[in-house]
């Protein structure tokens, strides 16, 4: 079983160094606007296993800058294991222990000296479910991961708050109410709402938790075009049980399968002439 | 099972939860109603207003009260509350919160220890630690075998507590770059603060209620003292001396104690549950 495993991985990651090269020497098919930028964050053999469970396994995989990067596969696979390990949102489950690297500019984020307050400064995070904190008003959320580090200057933290909700299009619905309760907004408001607050710290990344899935149609379409707008101005890490929704809004597809990376390419490619049967078969609804 | 068979059964189930929560209900009726009835001729204005004094004032029928007691009561519980509950509410954020730290596998044993001490080995643990290094029964060492009651209880609450608050919260304060006290302090803590204040009034009903852990610490006295380096009188005490006492107005003016007690313990035990009715509920809303 353990040689069984180890094979794949080496066989992903000969796939992954041919994906990367092929991204590298950018194809014809590829949008060259998304190229345009350089890697932003990188994994390098990242594994997290929970005790003896492994969780995700050799994950090498690049992440563009200013690109959507979408990570697919069936539950149980990974994938929010994965996305988890970006921020180091493992380091409070004193099971989960990670190896391998996170690169963030070429830095490794889980490096000895680095401080994870500092990378989650950097590397925003959106959950499942919509969390706005009960106690605090639209406007106290939004600033929050300001103002909780001690900023307290008032019109730059209104400037921010404005800004942040009109990135989140949220600004005309809740302009007159950013003093009510945050709880007493929609759950699509609400969603919209956590990704004001996490926007407002200004991450250079944003890594989103299958954002969408506690949300009617309607407001997925909301989160979904906001997600396209806000490429400008973050790099986005999306994980997506629906094949649609990534299809639509990402750039590039990570697709996972029991905790290994399988594929790895642009969206177009992997949804339109996958390499692997798996990742065929997952698309067009086979299994998963 | 036919479905006649399910409603008999229901029936059954229903009649004996209806009987044992009478079981505990009834004789509760039975202690206050008693307590009402012996106590209540006893109480009058001067039972507010005037210190106890000696057997002799009660017997020749001079004025004569349990305000000491009551003003005692009070400064006693508050000094108790203002040690135990930072102390408490800190030990349960250490065992929620930071369930890896070293020091909490030897505080848990502290908590549960407390928590199943008699309450009297407080009153000695206050002796050995406030009573004999200063020379003297003493206010304070009361406090500290009443905040010694306080504690495990206060700290067991917070803990469990915290542990209901939605895990997501702690999440999303990490990921918005916050360090880990500030999450703690500026989202768990307003979000189960509900939660918190209750377990801080059932700790403190529970400690004013306590008579055996002020026997040889704040000791008791039949004057006015509102110094807490001297031995002051609390309820729970006096109520206890008034009843082994040889004298028959000291019984009634006891069973007067024993209502002003009730009605004490019982109205902070009423506000917990109002405070936790109330806004309990919009701890995860």
């Amino acid at each position: 079983m353990a040689r069984e495993m180890s094979d794949t991985t080496i066989a992903v990651d000969q796939r992954v160094e041919k994906i990367a090269w092929d991204l590298t020497s950018r194809p014809a098919e590829y949008d060259p606007d998304v190229h345009s930028e350089a890697v932003r964050m990188e994994t390098r053999e990242l594994s997290v296993k929970y005790g003896k469970v492994v969780g995700v396994e050799g994950i090498s995989v690049p992440i563009y800058s200013n690109t959507v990067t979408a990570l697919i596969g069936p539950s149980g696979c990974g994938k929010t294991t994965f996305l988890r390990a970006l921020n180091r949102m493992h380091d409070l489950m004193p099971s989960a222990a990670v190896t391998g690297e996170v690169l963030l500019d070429g830095e490794n984020i889980y490096g000895r000296r680095v401080d994870p307050v500092m990378i989650r400064r950097k590397i925003g995070m959106v959950f499942q479910k919509p969390t706005p904190f009960p106690t605090m008003s639209v406007y106290e959320n939004v600033v929050a991961g300001l103002r909780l580090v001690g900023i307290r200057n008032r019109a730059a933290l209104d400037e921010v708050a404005e800004q942040s909700l009109r990135q989140a299009a949220l600004w005309e619905e809740v302009k007159d109410r950013l003093k009510a309760p945050a709880s007493a907004l929609s759950g699509g408001q609400q969603q919209r709402l956590s990704i004001a607050r996490a926007l407002a710290v200004e991450p250079e990344v944003l890594l989103m938790d299958e954002p969408t899935s506690s949300l009617d149609p309607k407001a997925t379409a909301r989160i979904e075009q906001l997600i396209s707008e806000l490429k400008s101005a973050v790099t986005i890490v999306i994980v997506t049980h629906n094949m649609q929704q990534a299809a639509r809004v990402s750039d590039f597809t990570a697709f996972f399968f029991l905790g290994s990376l399988i594929e790895f390419g642009t969206t177009n490619k992997i949804f339109t002439s996958p390499e692997e049967q798996r990742t065929e078969d997952y698309i067009t609804g086979r299994f998963g | 099972m036919t479905v006649r068979a399910r409603y008999i059964r229901d029936g059954v189930m229903r009649s004996l939860l209806i009987a044992s929560t009478l079981f505990i209900v009834v004789p509760l009726l039975i202690i206050i109603s008693y307590v009402l009835i012996n106590g209540i001729g006893a109480l009058n204005w001067n039972f507010f207003t005037v210190e106890l004094g000696s057997p002799a004032r009660a017997m020749q029928g001079r004025p004569t009260g349990l305000a000491h007691s009551i003003v005692g009561t009070v400064i006693i519980d508050l000094m108790a509350l203002a040690f135990a509950a930072p102390v408490g509410i800190a030990a349960g954020i250490m065992l929620s919160e930071y369930p890896d730290n070293p020091i909490n596998p030897p505080l848990r044993v502290l908590s549960s220890t407390l928590n199943g001490m008699p309450a009297i080995l407080m009153g000695l643990l206050a002796f050995a630690l406030v009573v004999r290094p200063f020379g003297g029964f003493s206010a304070v060492s009361g406090s500290v075998a009443l905040a010694f009651v306080m504690f495990p209880i206060i700290a067991r609450s917070v803990e469990s507590v915290l542990r209901t608050t939605p895990w997501s919260l702690r999440e999303v304060g990490l990921a918005l770059g916050l360090p880990r006290w500030r999450v703690i302090i500026s989202t768990v803590l307003p979000a189960a603060k509900t939660g918190i204040l209750t377990g801080v009034l059932i700790a403190f009903a529970r400690a004013a209620g306590e008579a055996a852990p002020l026997l040889f610490t704040s000791f008791g006295q039949n004057y006015m003292n509102l110094d807490p380096g001297r031995a002051m009188d609390t309820l729970p005490q006096r109520l206890y001396s008034l009843a082994i006492s040889p004298y028959r107005e000291w019984h009634a003016m006891g069973w007067a104690a024993a209502i002003v007690l009730l009605v004490f313990v019982m109205t902070c035990f009423f506000v917990a549950r109002l405070v936790a009715g109330r806004f309990g509920t919009r701890a995860d809303g």
